[in-house]
């Protein structure tokens, strides 16, 4: 799922490595993180689609003002047999024949209804900040648990690195969406726990566990490398705990690649969950997400195809502006591409 | 030796890089010649501009943020202004290159034999495969591989480094070529590994009369097979002359420290100590006037001035360098102890 | 090579095993209704219901009705629950149109990923590697539902090109390809934005090899030491990824796809038996999927070792 590259940052072919050296090195006394930040705010396309994305996440967090200030109506309030005035003259919500209301660019159904006669505006809001609910926890979910495997996975080596290593061999071997729609669909009926089975963090986890292997592989690989390396024996000559050195130690020279993850793994969570509620095994109705949207929207072509472009171009512009932002972050950090050629 | 043919003639050649954070200077103002049968050696630390320098002649530091200047003249032709197409039919041929590393110089996907083969035929399309195998297993032979007949099907995995580079310079002599450029032939190789392959460059060298330009950075391999030498530091040609000038009466105290320091490894082959205190300055923003001066315990205040790369020994007018002190006070300087080197106090030599 | 092929034999055997545990799990651990009651339909007796029951092991403990259903699904005797149909001859029906989807998706996603790929790669910086970057980044953002949903209207509905879904048999080729044209080009979507970044970062790597630098040496034109040096070294990643992908793709990973365009494909029919809770067809189509994973990955290992002469086929 990873996706691989950066964006033209590189040199041309014939520059000699020893010059490359020489010219990274030159910052001197900034740590990798200032370095890291610095190439990154000279990236105005990543910057960009960063705020982009920070105006999707904040619009999403006030969708309740928006329902109750502006459009006067809750995500799953029916207003199916009613009427509203556009242009001075009276519209049902949702024709006779089932035909739902387009845009009116008003306050009131801004960007139309669906069958039900639901606020589309409201709903993609409200669905939104439940798609990135889900995607956030489940990024968190895979993040943490891949950190803790694929750390201890390469650091203790042997059985437990066998062990580890056999079990995400197995989730790897299940196509992602056979994985998850089965989990979702039954942890959906019975609930993790505590948690009922209509919860967001039901999709949540399951997206979560379903990407552990992907993030779990590389940090191993990884580790395994910083194994070899003195400071490592120094602090075990040191008489320092396993958990001491794997948490000073180790997982500072993994984090960049952790943060490299993030993104990428935000976005692919939000896919995932969209696909998963396409399939009716993410989140659940009458709880709106993009995923669900764009499923009713698929339900209703050819009648109404906004239903699908709404809730579709948002998702779209949403992941793409954290796949950007996140290829940004990427190149800032990785040491490959520290020169770059003067434009 | 034959009759002196100049084979290469370099002037004035400046290569920059454009990089985020400025221009890097790594090549700035060299002249020099090589003749016929002459070995010349450039010795200086690394990103001292003695790669790039020669990777110039050929084209390979070619791209869109390197800017040229200078000549090169070779065989009638300037390979600086050269185009792309032109270049192309130089390299492998005329002037062929051995490169530092040979463990990854070799493309691991294929046999040694089909890259040497790839080597004869892309300036002679029109010798046969089997033709071009035949003249692969003569290049092995020359270059002392044995069993080249069936070692042309082997992968270079299965070579070691010595093998691998007697590999490359078979493909370098595969035309025939006037001039060898070898770029640190010998660094990544084993000791004894090392004399063997000087050995087998000084050989080709009687036996076809080319040029060849070595780089290195360790004035021991220089020693036993360079003609002339021109030492760099920081981009420039800071002194150069014949073999026995540098070693017997050289001028720069940028040569005096790496002299000392091959006495030194001599003593002790374990120790790979820094013979100079201090580091090479940036090329981004290299000092003004002498490149050297802040490593410099001689330096003084007219140091600050470029000096002109002269001869300033009147009995070797073959023999410039770039320093402003008088070559007597030189001659009192660089002695440290019994033998030559480079003096910050008491320490250089314990 | 022999001890390699058992080494994977014995790999796949395991995964196999544990993958079809995972799954009854998954569905054998949650409230299930009444197993016997579906397979039996609601006309079914008492005394029908218990040899059901008997049969399927549904009265004993959960590793004895692991044990009987995989009999069965070795035998080949397997049943859905719901609709009491042969397992096997479902997915029998369903494979002509998974297949014919995964290999002509994956025959485009590989061309057009390697083709993109190297344009953005030597173009580096440049507007055909900036444009080709821009929708690489819009491809692998978009769901592909999302995608087939407006193919199907704007191409199928409102211009009318290509049909509104389903599958056509091989026998009509016309029809057959107009019908998975869009499918195609909207399940290669995500892999050419992948593959192509993927192979773009690969060759700028590549690209600066020391052996490169000797091909260009030798006086080789670029296009020679791009398609024999470069190309060849940065292709080998590549198809261990399309291997990969293309074996989850042929075991139903195209789900979404087959889904939207309503193939009834092999990943439709999965999708539509989890909603039913349906565990035999599940178990045997994760399972299958498995079993190409495991099975193309040894295959792209065979590969790797032909491609990468390093690599040997140890165990």
């Amino acid at each position: 799922m990873a996706v691989g590259g950066s964006t033209g940052t590189e040199l041309s072919a014939g520059v000699p490595a020893e010059l490359l050296v020489e010219a990274a090195e030159l910052p001197a006394g900034i740590g990798p993180y200032r370095l890291a930040w610095r190439r990154l705010s000279r990236n105005h396309g990543a910057l960009f689609f960063g705020v982009i994305f920070l105006v999707i996440v904040v619009l999403c967090l006030l969708a309740p003002v928006y329902s109750s200030d502006i459009a006067h109506t809750g995500p799953n309030d029916n207003h199916i047999t009613e009427q509203i005035k556009i242009g001075g003259k009276l519209t049902y919500v949702v024709s006779t024949i089932g035909l739902p209301i387009g845009p009116t660019w008003h306050s009131k159904f801004f960007l139309g209804a669906d069958p039900n006669g639901r606020d589309i505006a409201v709903r993609l809001l409200y669905g939104g900040r439940n798609s990135l609910e889900v995607g956030a926890v489940a990024t968190l979910i895979t993040i943490v648990l891949a950190a803790i495997i694929g750390i201890a996975a390469g650091y203790f080596r042997g059985w437990t690195d066998g062990l580890l290593m056999r079990a995400l061999d197995v989730i790897w071997a299940f196509p992602v969406y056979i994985l998850g729609v089965a989990l979702g669909v039954s942890l959906a009926i019975s609930g993790i726990g505590p948690l009922r089975g209509n919860s967001l963090m039901v999709p949540a986890f399951v997206i979560g566990v379903v990407f552990v292997p992907y993030v779990a592989k590389p940090i191993r690989g990884q580790v395994l490398g910083l194994r070899e390396r003195e400071f490592i024996d120094a602090a075990r000559v040191q008489g320092l705990s396993h958990v001491r050195i794997m948490a000073s130690e180790i997982f500072p020279n993994i984090a960049s690649t952790i943060i490299v993850f993030i993104p990428l793994m935000l976005a692919n969570s939000i896919l995932l969950e969209a696909g998963l509620s396409y399939l009716g095994a993410g989140v659940q109705p009458p709880n709106p997400s993009w995923g669900t949207m764009i499923a009713d929207g698929v339900a209703n072509i050819p009648a109404a195809i906004h239903l699908v472009l709404v809730p579709g171009i948002m998702l779209v512009i949403a992941v793409l502006s954290i796949n950007v932002f996140g290829d940004g972050v990427r190149d800032a950090l990785d040491p490959r591409a520290k020169v770059r050629i003067a434009r | 030796m034959t009759a002196p043919e100049t084979l290469l003639q370099v002037e004035d050649l400046r290569v920059s890089f454009a990089t985020e954070e400025g221009v890097v200077r790594a090549v700035d103002g060299i002249t020099f010649t090589v003749q016929a049968g002459e070995v010349l050696a450039i010795v200086g630390e690394s990103g001292s501009g003695k790669s790039v320098s020669v990777m110039t002649l050929m084209g390979l530091t070619r791209g869109q943020n390197a800017r040229f200047e200078g000549k090169a003249m070779f065989d009638g032709r300037d390979l600086i202004a050269a185009s792309d197409a032109e270049l192309r039919k130089v390299r492998g041929a005329a002037i062929a290159m051995v490169f530092q590393d040979p463990m990854s110089s070799l493309d691991p996907v294929y046999r040694i034999g089909a890259q040497i083969i790839e080597q004869i035929r892309v300036h002679e399309p029109k010798v046969s495969k089997a033709q071009a195998l035949d003249r692969a297993v003569d290049l092995m032979e020359r270059v002392g591989i044995p069993r080249a007949r069936d070692r042309v099907r082997s992968y270079p995995h299965e070579f070691s480094g010595g093998m691998r580079q007697r590999v490359m310079i078979a493909m370098a002599l595969a035309n025939s070529p006037k001039l060898l450029i070898a770029d640190e032939p010998t660094t990544a190789l084993a000791v004894p590994i090392q004399a063997q392959i000087l050995d087998e460059l000084r050989r080709l060298r009687d036996q076809t009369g080319a040029g060849i330009i070595l780089v290195t950075h360790d004035l021991g391999v220089v020693a036993d097979i360079a003609d002339r030498i021109a030492v760099m530091y920081a981009g420039r040609i800071v002194e150069q002359g014949t073999l026995e000038d540098l070693f017997y009466d050289p001028q720069h105290p940028y040569t005096w420290g790496l002299l000392g320091s091959i006495t030194r490894v001599d003593r002790n082959r374990a120790g790979k100590l820094p013979a100079i205190p201090g580091q090479p300055p940036s090329l981004l923003a290299p000092p003004e006037g002498c490149h050297f001066r802040p490593r410099c315990p001689h330096a003084f205040d007219r140091c600050t001035e470029l000096p002109e790369l002269v001869s300033r020994l009147p009995e070797a007018p073959e023999h410039p360098d770039r320093c402003w002190l008088e070559p007597e006070r030189k001659r009192t300087l660089r002695q440290v102890g019994d033998q030559i080197g480079l003096a910050t106090g008491e320490t250089v030599i314990s | 090579m022999a001890r390699f092929v058992i080494r994977r034999l014995l790999a796949a055997v395991g995964v196999l095993i544990a993958i079809s545990v995972v799954t009854f799990l998954i569905f054998q651990a949650i409230p299930n209704g009444d197993p016997a009651q579906r397979i039996g339909g609601r006309t079914a007796n008492a005394a029908e219901l218990a040899l059901i029951r008997h049969e399927w092991g549904f009265d004993k403990p959960i590793y004895v009705q692991y044990i009987k259903t995989m009999g069965k699904i070795l035998s080949g005797t397997v049943v859905s629950y719901s609709q009491n149909l042969n397992v096997l001859d479902q997915i029998r029906q369903g494979l002509p149109a998974t297949l014919s989807l995964a290999i002509g998706a994956g025959i485009i996603w590989l061309g057009l990923g390697i083709l993109f790929g190297v344009i953005t790669a030597v173009r580096a910086g440049r507007f055909a590697d900036r444009a080709l970057t821009v929708l690489a980044f819009i491809g692998v953002s978009s769901p592909p539902f999302f995608l087939g949903a407006l193919a199907i209207y704007y191409v199928g509905y409102k211009a009318n090109i290509i049909p509104l879904g389903g599958y056509s048999s091989l026998s009509h080729p016309w029809s057959w390809f107009k019908h998975l044209i869009a499918p195609w080009l909207v399940l290669s979507v995500l892999f050419i934005g992948i593959y192509s970044r993927v192979l773009r970062s690969t060759i700028l790597d590549i690209q600066h090899e020391d052996y490169v630098r000797t091909a260009r040496a030798k006086g080789l034109s670029e296009r020679q030491v791009m398609v024999r040096h470069i190309l060849r070294n940065s292709l080998i990643p590549i198809i261990s990824l399309w291997g990969l992908d293309f074996a989850q793709v042929i075991g139903g990973g195209a789900i979404l796809t087959e889904s939207v365009f309503n193939l009834h494909g092999v990943g439709q029919f999965a999708a539509q038996s989890i909603q039913r809770l349906d565990v035999p067809p599940v178990l045997v189509i994760t399972m299958l999927t498995a079993f190409f994973v495991v099975l193309l990955g040894a295959l792209v290992d065979v590969i790797y070792a032909f491609l990468d002469p390093r690599i040997r086929l140890s165990g």
